[in-house]
């Protein structure tokens, strides 16, 4: 009886160890988001600028009653930590306050222009991480020999090559020379996108069993997307190769091999496995690259995404927007991070003991 | 006949300043049952000796002779070929078990693996299989164990792993490459004796690879004594480690630590380095540190010929009792 308790309790410890570690980094996500959330607000009071002027517009601002309107709606006339409380309270049930330039809600706009920039991103990660990853095995299974060379020629070039550059190039060449590709927005002129679902006009087309319209969107993807992956391909190309160069060496590898497993078997469960932890860091990374550089893009492609709508929203001192994007951001990154803890717990055992 | 015969094993790897000889025509046999020594300083060709007969060497290594094993002819065989032969017949352990076994996969994966594939046994077959190779060497709670993975066990328990692993598939040859030098000194015995007893009831033959003559002595039966990439005395385990005659092999045991002959027996240092591959001394390679070095042995390579009850290479022969 009791012998048979202890195995089975010893049975359930991993997952249970699991939970735990699991548990853990979600307590810590809550602060961090508390924190980030702090953060976006100072940086709103920080802002030199008329938040009554530029929210209300001139003529507004000139009527007493509805400047003491907008003071009272988001809590302007009250002190500082009232205000964040209030910002708080806004904040959960939604309400990140007016866009002076689309004079809607941000909450709208993000709604309306971050499925354009997941799309594009779901596509540049995707590829980036696939080919990022594949290349990276290959250069390091050859080492010093022409693919190996080859690889890291280019993906030297990818991340040396400002993504501007490469988006305008990608531009100049593959929509205006060579009109492979169509050169801006998400869909051809005068097309209706598919009833939105997701907002990501390439899997909306699928749900709808539009394949026609799928093709389009994909079409319109591929050229921004494979200009956001490429630095993430070289970068994740580097980062693979010496991963997996740091594994292959290892007893262990040489140990799979003595047992006489096939080599594909090797490579797979032996080398790629040990040197995915630095991968999956990297990873995270490449996120926040696709972030940062959906900027650029979207500005170059028309593409009209969160990248843009940050861009409008600082060149115009839109605050309540740029405030918005901020902690989009800053919630993505996050979550990406925390994503990456919980992976390195699921690939490497070790982890979870601590 | 042997389980398994080397003749005039020579490997040369690929380095910055070209192919570089580590073993220079080396022979041996080892038979059905027994445990074989091999022993030498590190850099000795020990090891790539033995990755050579598994087809583990680095690419571009190239390797000369005949390796028999059964009816094998292992370098005559595509590497494919090799690699499923040896991964079946021949096994391995390796020095350090903090390293030889995959920090990221359960030891039941890492212990079942292999069988289904060379004794094409199913998933539950296979783990009956390795509860019962955990039971060999004595894991406790075997059971429990397939579920872990390595970092929960010590160094020693991981070796006992390595080795239940290896020897999974009942292979009839197994290489354990210093076994016991990454260990604490108690655990050492506990693991020699695992061996032992798993070579009586297995019909087990095992090459040990050590520069450790005291765990050379306490379990081989034959041993051969490998300096620069040759074989330089070879022999019964007793005849050569009791009355050495190769000044290399002389000079290994007095630098030993003998525990009893404290007093009278000062604790000796072999002169020198042993040579780098690439550099070997010409003549004898062992000349430069030897104490009965003559003329001759500068310009000429001895042979390994029989002398008395072993062999020996090494024609002054200083140390003989006439």
């Amino acid at each position: 009886m009791t012998t048979a308790a202890v195995v089975v309790r010893r049975r359930l410890l991993p997952s249970g160890g699991f939970a735990r570690f699991v548990l853990r980094r979600l307590v810590a996500l809550v602060f961090l988001s508390l924190g980030i959330t702090f953060v976006a607000f100072v940086l709103t009071e920080l802002v030199p600028s008329n938040a009554v002027a530029t929210n209300l517009g001139e003529q507004a601002a000139g009527d007493p009653a509805a400047v003491a309107a907008f003071k009272h709606h988001y809590g302007l006339d009250k002190p500082f930590p009232v205000r964040y409380a209030i910002y708080l309270d806004h904040l959960v049930h939604g309400d990140l306050g007016q866009s002076t330039l689309t004079h809607g809600p941000v909450t709208h706009d993000l709604a309306q222009f971050i499925p354009a920039t997941g799309e594009l991103a779901l596509y540049s990660i995707l590829f980036a991480s696939i080919v990022g990853i594949g290349f990276g095995v290959i250069a390091a299974l050859r080492r010093n020999r022409p693919t190996d060379h080859v690889l890291r020629v280019a993906s030297l070039a990818g991340i040396s090559m400002p993504t501007f550059w490469i988006a305008l190039v990608a531009l100049y060449v593959g929509f205006f020379r060579l009109g492979w590709f169509p050169g801006a927005e998400r869909l051809d002129p005068g097309t209706n996108p598919p009833p939105s679902i997701t907002g990501m006009y390439t899997i909306d087309a699928l749900l709808a069993g539009n394949w026609g319209l799928f093709v389009q969107a994909l079409h319109h993807l591929i050229l921004p997307a494979l200009v956001l992956a490429a630095f993430n391909v070289s970068l994740l190309t580097r980062f693979t190769r010496s991963a997996v160069l740091e594994v292959i060496g290892n007893d262990y590898v040489r140990a799979a091999r003595a047992k006489g497993l096939p080599e594909r078997t090797v490579v797979l469960r032996y080398i790629v496995r040990g040197a995915l932890p630095s991968v999956v860091t990297v990873l995270g990374l490449v996120f926040a690259n696709v972030l940062t550089g959906a900027v650029l893009v979207e500005k170059i492609f028309s593409w009209p995404g969160i990248g843009q709508y940050a861009f409008q929203a600082a060149v115009n001192v839109d605050v309540p927007a740029i405030a918005g994007v901020s902690l989009f951001v800053a919630v993505v990154y996050i979550t990406v991070n925390f994503v990456v803890d919980i992976l390195y717990g699921l690939i490497d055992p070790r982890i979870r003991i601590t | 006949m042997s389980l398994l015969e080397v003749e005039g094993l020579r490997v040369r790897l690929p380095t910055t300043r070209g192919l570089v000889t580590v073993v220079d025509g080396v022979d041996y046999a080892v038979e059905h049952g027994e445990v074989f020594g091999v022993a030498g300083e590190s850099g000795s060709g020990k090891t790539m000796s033995m990755l050579s007969l598994l087809g583990l060497l680095p690419d571009g290594a190239v390797v000369e002779g005949s390796v028999r094993f059964g009816e094998h002819d292992l370098l005559r065989m595509p590497r494919r070929r090799l690699r499923e032969v040896a991964g079946r017949e021949l096994a391995m352990v390796f020095q350090d078990p903090l390293t030889s076994l995959h920090p990221m996969l359960s030891i039941g994966r890492q212990l079942t693996e292999h069988v289904r594939l060379h004794l094409g046994l199913g998933r539950r077959d296979a783990e009956r299989h390795a509860l019962a190779s955990l039971t060999d060497v004595r894991i406790p709670d075997p059971a429990s164990a397939l579920r872990a993975f390595p970092h929960q066990f010590s160094g020693g328990m991981r070796q006992r792993i390595a080795i239940a692993i290896a020897l999974a598939c009942r292979p009839k040859l197994l290489i354990a490459d210093e076994p016991t030098t990454a260990l604490d000194v108690t655990v050492q015995a506990g693991i020699l004796r695992l061996l032992d007893r798993l070579r009586r009831e297995n019909d087990l033959s095992v090459v040990l690879i050590t520069h450790d003559l005291g765990v050379m002595s306490a379990i081989a039966d034959r041993v051969s004594i490998f300096y620069a990439g040759k074989v330089v005395e070879a022999g019964s385990c007793e005849a050569v480690l009791s009355t050495p005659r190769h000044p290399y092999t002389r000079a290994l045991l007095d630098a030993l630590p003998h525990p009893e002959g404290l007093q009278d027996k000062p604790l000796v240092a072999i002169a020198g380095a042993p040579p780098s591959p690439g550099a070997i001394p010409s003549g004898c390679s062992f000349h430069p540190r030897c104490a009965y070095a003559q003329e001759s042995c500068l310009h000429h390579v001895p042979p390994l010929v029989a002398m008395g009850d072993r062999l020996l290479a090494c024609p002054i022969d200083p140390l003989v009792e006439r």
